[in-house]
């Protein structure tokens, strides 16, 4: 291919190129004023978000599949709305967490240009179409997570959490990248849409090997078990606006990262990652859920309820048919609906020198605000399955996916595991609406533009519980 | 597709007008109470048409509307009734309004949140009765917990949070199997429609799983023994209303499963494990009205009975196979049907009255314990006379509603197996010997304490709670004949689909 340089061939490429700019931009701004004028980087990057969208939009793959840059970037609409989404969540996440950043005096420019480096990591993982792209992706996302976890310099347990997350974390990457060696040498190609191509007989145990590194770096990133050590520490051991982050924003990269390396570029291989992720979602669903059980802390309590979460998406994966993608992709966008809503009501309702993150502190939560605890409600009983709301719709589709390929014991499984997690959830709701208040408590964050936003975030939940349709129908398009 | 109607109106109104009660909060509880008795009573009075205009020569679905839901999933918002549903609904729609006007100054705390929960789960129950397609029916029937949940664990009594979580778990649990059946079916059918499963053609062994599921989720609903143990729990911490609720529609919602989804989808299988539901439901009749007639605690008493007399519902829902094979006559095996049917809304009724006399004696004296009374009639002579009255239907005496249906589930039996009648029919005695115990001990008698001294008699709102629901008891009693006419059609061609094989080739 001649390298000519040609504004279509850059075109669609144009919302990365658009972020590192807007980064650059948003650096200079807050080295010049930032001192000065606190959030006025925080309200740029909300505008350059909505640039960002509008850009996306307008520059949209409706039904065509480019690739650019000699084949390591893809536009196709599955990229275009993971991207846009990743805008919408992005916002959302900012948007709860400025007051805490502000009254923890950690709401510095800084945040705000690495939460977009790492949205930067999403869209390039997002749009990947070889090895390297994935791997750049991976690790730009990584390490502006990273930095974001130890964000709070004078929190000692936020260091420790960063320093666990970057161990664990470097090894991943390397796993990651030793089994993308494998593949390439054995098949010759670091292009995924190739390696779909030429990956169609039996494969070698060599390339079992590598595939094996592979999956133990997607499930690394996803947090399943056996690799989800760092998991609770670090939502726990990050300032909880971070938390919110990377319970979030990231998990549309993970989905990106699962789908164009696995089911798409090894697609061929089909068989056999899907029995590695079976054993990897079973765990995951068993641990998370009976360790989710005994927590006291309720960013503890999310994070091993992120495990199980992450055990029914993958079972998505272990489907290996389109409608298990979609159903994968429908559960994900669902579960990061929920819990920008969950973490959402955990950082409004922290205040300087509080963190709300015991189960105690969330006693008769309802008598202190009923706009919020009504809100976590929602949540609770949207990541247990309950009907109205669209955690059900997420796991039915699962569920449906499973049965119609035929996987019985992880159909039972997953509806055993939804059984007893429901419990730990409905002890949240007891908390808030059951127990009496304990005295001592802050009145939790009265910003209206917040709170209105977390409103909406959750009405969403209950209203795309009511009328599913729209999503699933986009998800099932995207991938079905 | 027919657009949204009159049963939309009856599933929506309420969920509405929940929350704008909701809206107005406990700030303005004067307005919200008044707007939730508004709301309660336009429901009730959209109902009415339901029965006028519902036609009894027919057994298919009337007010039928189609939109479609959810087209990933094939499911549609599909609702509609027959003779099965119609008077559910109706008891649904009229039994909200005597729980609202017990709760009007009784709920001190957060009345408004109260008053909401109840009509926010008046439409989802509506909406579980209407529902045809399976995933909406599902939808409704789940969504359901959540504000029953609520009320149990915010308004009810000292053990209310181990009442609530087992009740929640409980039924969640059968429902996640029930879920798994109809993904099942669905996987198969190629969509949701409750006829469209009813059509599937299932091998033995595939109906027997699918019956299991089933019975797992409607067992625990209605409650069969030995799932029945979260009731006596969850009723003697509901509050009043919520006792009342539970007793008269949601228990309603197990037999209505039977005769909806476990019968006509598996035929086969019910009919080789028909024994199993039987022997169930006479242990049920038989083992749990011995044990009511050892309760102390006079809600606890209720809930037993409650169990019994679904034993009833169970056993005359599942006696048509015996019949059929006995007699070769259609007519006789409707009769156990016909039989569970007006029990269930005789049921709803009187236990739902039982519950709110319980409740006005419980406002006054707070406690449930059958030995804290005595002599009550010498202060309340009004309340004395209803209660009495509901205490009487209950056992089954005749010109009151509980005795139609037994009479007909007792007679159904006797088709069967003498030995079934004989078993059933000991209700006849340890019913009567359990509620007129009751009676003597807490209505008659000398006046036991000062409590019971202090006691002033029904108010107007009380009274027509009450007298409201007495005068259906007795007109149900005397004239069944049109609850009997809705239902016919309906129940003879569920039975006469019963007959016809559903096992492939």
């Amino acid at each position: 291919m001649q390298p000519t340089f040609t504004w279509s061939g850059v075109a669609p490429a144009l919302p990365e190129i658009y972020l590192a700019a807007a980064i650059c931009v948003l650096l200079m701004v807050e080295v010049f004023f930032g001192e000065r004028r606190r959030g006025l980087t925080g309200t740029l990057t909300l505008l350059a978000i909505a640039g960002g969208a509008a850009l996306t939009l307008a520059c949209a793959q409706v039904d065509a599949r480019v690739t650019l840059f000699s084949g390591m970037y893809v536009a196709d609409p599955l990229g275009t709305v993971l991207k846009l989404f990743a805008f919408l969540f992005l916002a959302l996440a900012l948007l709860y967490s400025r007051a805490y950043l502000e009254q923890r005096d950690i709401l510095r420019g800084e945040f705000y240009v690495l939460a977009l480096s790492a949205l930067l990591g999403v869209f390039v993982l997002v749009s990947a179409n070889s090895l390297l792209s994935v791997y750049i992706g991976v690790e730009l996302l990584a390490l502006s997570v990273y930095a974001m976890v130890a964000f709070d310099r004078t929190s000692g347990v936020a260091a420790e959490s960063a320093m666990k997350y970057f161990v664990l974390g470097a090894i991943a990457s390397g796993t990651l990248i030793y089994g993308m060696s494998m593949v390439y040498g054995l098949s010759g190609t670091l292009r995924l849409d190739d390696l779909a191509a030429r990956l169609t007989e039996a494969p070698s145990l060599g390339l079992v090997l590598g595939l094996v590194f592979i999956v133990v770096a997607v499930g690394f990133k996803f947090g399943a078990v056996p690799f989800h050590m760092w998991l609770p520490d670090v939502y726990h051991g990050a300032p909880t606006a971070v938390t919110l982050f990377i319970a979030t924003v990231p998990k549309i990269a993970y989905f990106a990262l699962a789908f164009r390396l696995l089911a798409y570029g090894l697609g061929g291989l089909t068989g056999s990652w899907t029995q590695m992720l079976a054993v990897l979602a079973v765990l995951s669903l068993v641990v998370g859920t009976v360790i989710a059980l005994a927590q006291t802390n309720i960013k503890r309590l999310l994070a091993y309820s992120a495990v199980a979460n992450v055990g029914f998406l993958l079972l998505g994966f272990v489907a290996g048919t389109p409608t298990g993608y979609g159903a994968a992709l429908y559960y994900m966008l669902a579960y990061v609906i929920v819990t920008l809503a969950g973490f959402g009501v955990v950082v409004v309702a922290s205040r300087r020198g509080f963190e709300a993150d015991e189960l105690e502190h969330y006693k008769g939560f309802h008598a202190r605000d009923p706009m919020l605890a009504l809100s976590m409600m929602v949540v609770m009983f949207s990541t247990a399955g309950v009907p109205p709301f669209i955690g059900f719709w997420a796991k039915l589709r699962i569920i449906e996916a499973l049965w119609e390929t035929g996987h019985l014991w992880l159909v039972i499984i997953a509806a055993a595991a939804s059984v007893v997690g429901l419990f730990y959830y409905l002890r949240v709701v007891k908390l808030m609406y059951f127990d009496a208040v304990p005295a001592g408590l802050p009145a939790t964050e009265k910003r209206t533009g917040v709170r209105f936003a977390l409103g909406l975030n959750a009405l969403a939940v209950l209203a795309l519980g009511v009328v599913p349709n729209p999503l699933l129908e986009l998800c099932e398009r995207l991938l079905g | 597709m027919q657009g949204p109607g009159l049963l939309s109106l009856l599933v929506w109104l309420p969920i509405a007008g929940g929350i704008l009660v909701l809206a107005l909060g406990e700030q303005r509880i004067g307005a919200a109470r008044w707007l939730a008795l508004a709301v309660s009573l336009a429901t009730m009075a959209a109902s009415v048409p339901l029965y006028t205009g519902f036609d009894t020569t027919t057994a298919s679905f009337q007010f039928v509307e189609r939109l479609p839901w959810i087209t990933a999933f094939k499911a549609e918002y599909a609702l509609g009734i027959d003779g099965i549903s119609l008077p559910l609904i109706l008891l649904t729609a009229f039994m909200t309004i005597p729980v609202i006007v017990a709760a009007w100054n009784v709920v001190r705390e957060r009345p408004a949140q109260y008053l909401a929960a109840f009509l926010i789960m008046e439409g989802l129950m509506i909406g579980v009765f209407s529902a045809l397609d399976s995933l909406l029916f599902y939808f409704f029937w789940e969504a359901m917990l959540i504000p029953m949940f609520l009320i149990i664990g915010i308004w009810g009594g000292p053990r209310r949070v181990y009442a609530t979580l087992k009740f929640f778990l409980y039924t969640f649990l059968g429902s996640v199997c029930m879920l798994i059946a109809l993904i099942y079916m669905y996987v198969q059918a190629g969509d949701y429609a409750i006829a469209s499963f009813q059509r599937l053609p299932l091998t033995l062994t595939e109906q027997i799983w699918i019956f299991f599921a089933f019975l797992l989720a409607f067992a625990v609903k209605v409650p069969m023994w030995p799932v029945h143990t979260w009731l006596p729990d969850a009723h003697v911490e509901a509050p009043t209303g919520g006792s009342v609720i539970l007793a008269a529609i949601m228990l309603k919602m197990g037999g209505y499963g039977f005769l909806r989804f476990s019968l006509p989808i598996a035929p086969d299988a019910s009919r080789e494990l028909d024994w199993l539901m039987i022997a169930l439901s006479l242990i049920a009749v038989v083992y749990i009205s011995l044990v009511a007639l050892a309760q102390q605690d006079m809600k606890k008493l209720i809930a037993y009975s409650s169990v019994a007399h679904m034993g009833f519902v169970t056993l005359g829902t599942f006696l048509a196979f015996d019949i059929a094979a006995g007699t070769g006559a259609l007519k006789g095996a409707a009769m156990g049907i016909d039989g569970a049917m007006v029990v269930m809304i005789s049921h709803g009724l009187v236990s739902g009255a039982l519950f709110l006399c319980v409740g006005v004696l419980y406002d006054h004296v707070h406690s449930r314990e059958i030995a804290a009374y005595g002599g009550v009639i010498n202060t309340m002579p009004k309340f004395a006379a209803l209660f009495v009255l509901f205490a009487l239907a209950n056992t089954g005496l005749p010109g009151t509603s509980g005795f139609v249906g037994e009479f007909l589930v007792i007679l159904a039996s006797f088709k069967a197996s003498f030995w079934y009648a004989f078993l059933v029919a000991t209700i006849l005695i340890t019913g009567a010997a359990y509620t007129l115990w009751l009676i003597k001990r807490v209505v008659y008698g000398p006046v036991a304490n000062q409590n019971v001294a202090a006691l002033t008699d029904l108010n107007v709102r009380e009274f027509i709670a009450l007298g409201s629901l007495a005068i259906l008891v007795l007109v149900l009693g005397v004239w069944p004949a049109p609850l009997l006419e809705v239902m016919q059609p309906t129940v003879r061609q569920l039975v006469e689909q019963l007959m016809i094989s559903k096992l492939p080739g």
